[in-house]
């Protein structure tokens, strides 16, 4: 009796929540997979010829950009994470000995984090200008001549390693944030006992910080992931809705899947577009579950919880 | 390895520069291979000084000896001492092999001579069949007795214990305190370990060091300290029930309390706190202090009688008696006391006279 009370008030409390997740999060999630398998839709007229297993994602695979796509968000992914997760894991470990001015450095390196990701996309572009930008004039100090990082006709790699050094740093400040916290409540007591075995300060990293921080790592690593394969706004903020360099053709853009999705959406009023950004995002879904699972399998031998 | 404490003297620096001084000129020899006892209660700077013997803490002043080594300046690592964490420190994601061995690691023990001084250890301390467990699956005796087997591993000059029982339940408190004298002595290292609690330093130690407020209040085996205590700190801190403090007054080189003479003091006449031991009353219907007893509380092995204070009705008087007098609420029982259980102190400085 009582316990059937509190269910009912349980839900009473959880409606709101419920109805506002169900509009703007479940029913979009159903809808996609319902769209991605619908022949010939057609956005205005909400109609279709029945439905197909595997031609949207036939359409959606064959275009050439998909390929670009997926090289592009393979390797945002693949070089920015572990790059981002141990230089955020350096600089924690750096900050946490900091006894001085901590709270000034915590606050410098939290500031990407409340700050608009267009602003710093533009600051970025402006950084990696050919002719005005600050890493081009301190290039210029070691006669190291301007590099055309970002301009017209920028080469695919020059772009992407621009667009990857903004991924690294705007990604920095929560994963710092994170990881001291983590620090902070490791005890005190694990490192005087370090000390009086005379433990070397690496093996103090490897053998205590990092295992005693695993959860953390493990939780960031899975997020960095899956947010790193969603990568648009960092493109979007540096390099405009071209995603390319000015001047450059479409094979040399620094497309992604996420891209393609809203590419697709773009003329969602073609008859199948709106299918095939369904079925792209789905294929996104596939890959970032595919490699959630595997990661939480290697967890099991390597957190600490 | 004998270890002196030299005009030692640690303040503590708070951010608004008020300063505490937890330690305050201590000055003490801890004779080689024996167990000592740091005991006072919380605040009394004994787990600092502990800290400064580690090196975890550096004195302000004074110097502090390992035998005839100055080690004031040296760094932990290099003073080999074993220190076991009031928490023990265990590192929780290493088995208990690990743990045992992380000392032997950092000085580069070959792996096959790490494992077995780490399987010795482990067997000495009682926990050999435990060794590919984690910390979390073992009780708080076991992790306990991990946290010594790893402080030992390394053949350390000193063993630093930090309230080593307080995190144990009181059967396991029991077995454990055994098992440190034991170890101890099997060992033959000179030990120190930190309590508060009287009964546990008293129990095992060789010797026990009393402190109060930064200041050591007295030095000595433990029954000495116990039958002789320097002031009123130390006679009130040792025993069990405590002692009784008991308003008197020197008259002639007698020492009187309610009125009644209990035995004699050469002192000029004063009016003094008289320390009775609960022990120390006799039931003799010659005796000279007649007490009402207000309750009666019965253990078996000898009985508690409990007498309203004479000044202030919140505390109250304990006297332990035989339990073959049958004594009831209510009864007016006539005491003589004996001679060495009384102390007579000086009513303002609490120094004995």
């Amino acid at each position: 009796m009582l316990e059937k009370q509190s269910n009912l008030k349980a839900l009473f409390y959880l409606a709101p929540a419920m109805v506002l997740l169900s509009v703007f999060t479940f029913y979009p999630l159903f809808n996609a997979f319902f769209l991605a398998f619908l022949k010939d839709y057609e956005f205005l007229l909400r109609s279709a010829r029945g439905f197909t297993i595997l031609g949207n994602f036939k359409n959606v695979i064959t275009d050439p950009d998909f390929g670009i796509a997926m090289k592009n968000t393979s390797i945002i992914t693949f070089i920015s994470v572990p790059i981002s997760v141990i230089v955020a894991l350096l600089i924690s470990v750096a900050l946490n000995s900091v006894k001085k001015l901590q709270g000034a450095f915590q606050t410098i390196f939290f500031l990407p984090y409340v700050t608009n990701a267009i602003a710093i996309g533009m600051a970025f572009a402006f950084i990696f200008h050919a002719d005005y930008g600050l890493l081009n004039t301190i290039l210029g100090w070691f006669g190291i001549n301007p590099i055309n990082w970002v301009g017209l006709n920028a080469s695919w790699s020059n772009a992407m390693f621009a667009l990857l050094v903004y991924t690294v740093w705007g990604g920095l400040a929560f994963k710092i944030m994170v990881f001291l916290s983590g620090l902070q409540s490791i005890d005190k007591q694990y490192y005087d006992a370090a000390r009086v075995d005379a433990t070397p300060r690496r093996r103090v990293l490897t053998r205590i910080t990092i295992p005693l921080l695993s959860p953390m790592i493990f939780y960031i690593t899975v997020t960095s992931f899956i947010g790193a394969f969603k990568a648009y706004r960092t493109i979007i903020g540096m390099f405009g809705e071209t995603l390319r360099p000015p001047g450059t053709l479409s094979k040399d853009s620094l497309i992604t899947i996420v891209g393609l999705v809203y590419d697709a959406l773009a003329h969602a009023d073609a008859t199948g577009k709106m299918s095939e950004a369904a079925a792209a995002s789905i294929i996104l879904f596939s890959i970032t579950m595919i490699f959630t699972l595997i990661q939480m399998q290697i967890s099991k031998r390597r957190v600490h919880f | 390895m004998e270890i002196t404490l030299k005009e030692i003297t640690k303040i503590f620096q708070a951010k608004d520069k008020s300063e505490t001084v937890a330690v305050n000129k201590l000055d003490i020899t801890i004779p080689s291979g024996k167990l000592i006892g740091l005991l006072g209660p919380s605040g009394c700077g004994k787990s600092t000084t502990l800290y400064m013997i580690a090196g975890l803490l550096t004195p302000n002043e004074g110097r502090i000896y390992f035998g005839d080594e100055d080690v004031t300046d040296m760094a932990p690592e290099d003073r080999g001492i074993g220190l076991v964490f009031q928490n023990y420190a265990l590192y929780p994601h290493m088995t208990v092999r690990q743990n045992i061995m992380f000392p032997l690691e950092n000085i580069k023990v070959p792996k096959q001579e790490a494992l077995q001084r780490a399987q010795e250890m482990a067997d000495l301390v009682g926990i050999g069949e435990l060794m590919n467990r984690k910390p979390k699956q073992l009780s708080g005796g076991q992790q306990q007795r991990v946290a010594i087997a790893r402080a030992l591993v390394k053949k350390p000059r000193v063993l630093l214990l930090d309230e080593p029982l307080s995190n144990l339940d009181a059967r396991l408190r029991l077995a454990t305190r055994e098992e440190i004298k034991r170890i101890q002595r099997e060992t033959g290292i000179t030990t120190i370990f930190v309590t508060h609690d009287q009964e546990e330093a008293m129990s095992i130690s060789d010797e026990i060091v009393l402190m109060d407020l930064g200041v050591k209040q007295q030095v000595g085996e433990p029954q000495d300290v116990y039958d002789d205590p320097y002031n009123l700190f130390v006679a009130k801190f040792l025993g069990t029930p405590p002692i009784n403090m008991i308003p008197g007054e020197i008259k002639n080189n007698q020492v009187f309390v309610k009125g009644a003479k209990i035995g004699g003091k050469v002192a000029k006449n004063q009016d003094v706190v008289v320390g009775i031991r609960p022990e120390g009353f006799n039931i003799d219907p010659k005796g000279s202090l007649e007490l009402e007893v207000y309750m009666v509380e019965t253990i078996g092995r000898d009985t508690t009688l409990i007498i309203k204070n004479f000044e202030d009705e919140e505390k109250s008087y304990r006297v332990i008696v035989d339990a073959r007098h049958r004594i009831q609420p209510g009864d007016k029982v006539k005491f003589n006391i004996d001679e060495d259980k009384f102390y007579v102190f000086n009513q303002e400085t609490g120094e004995r006279l």
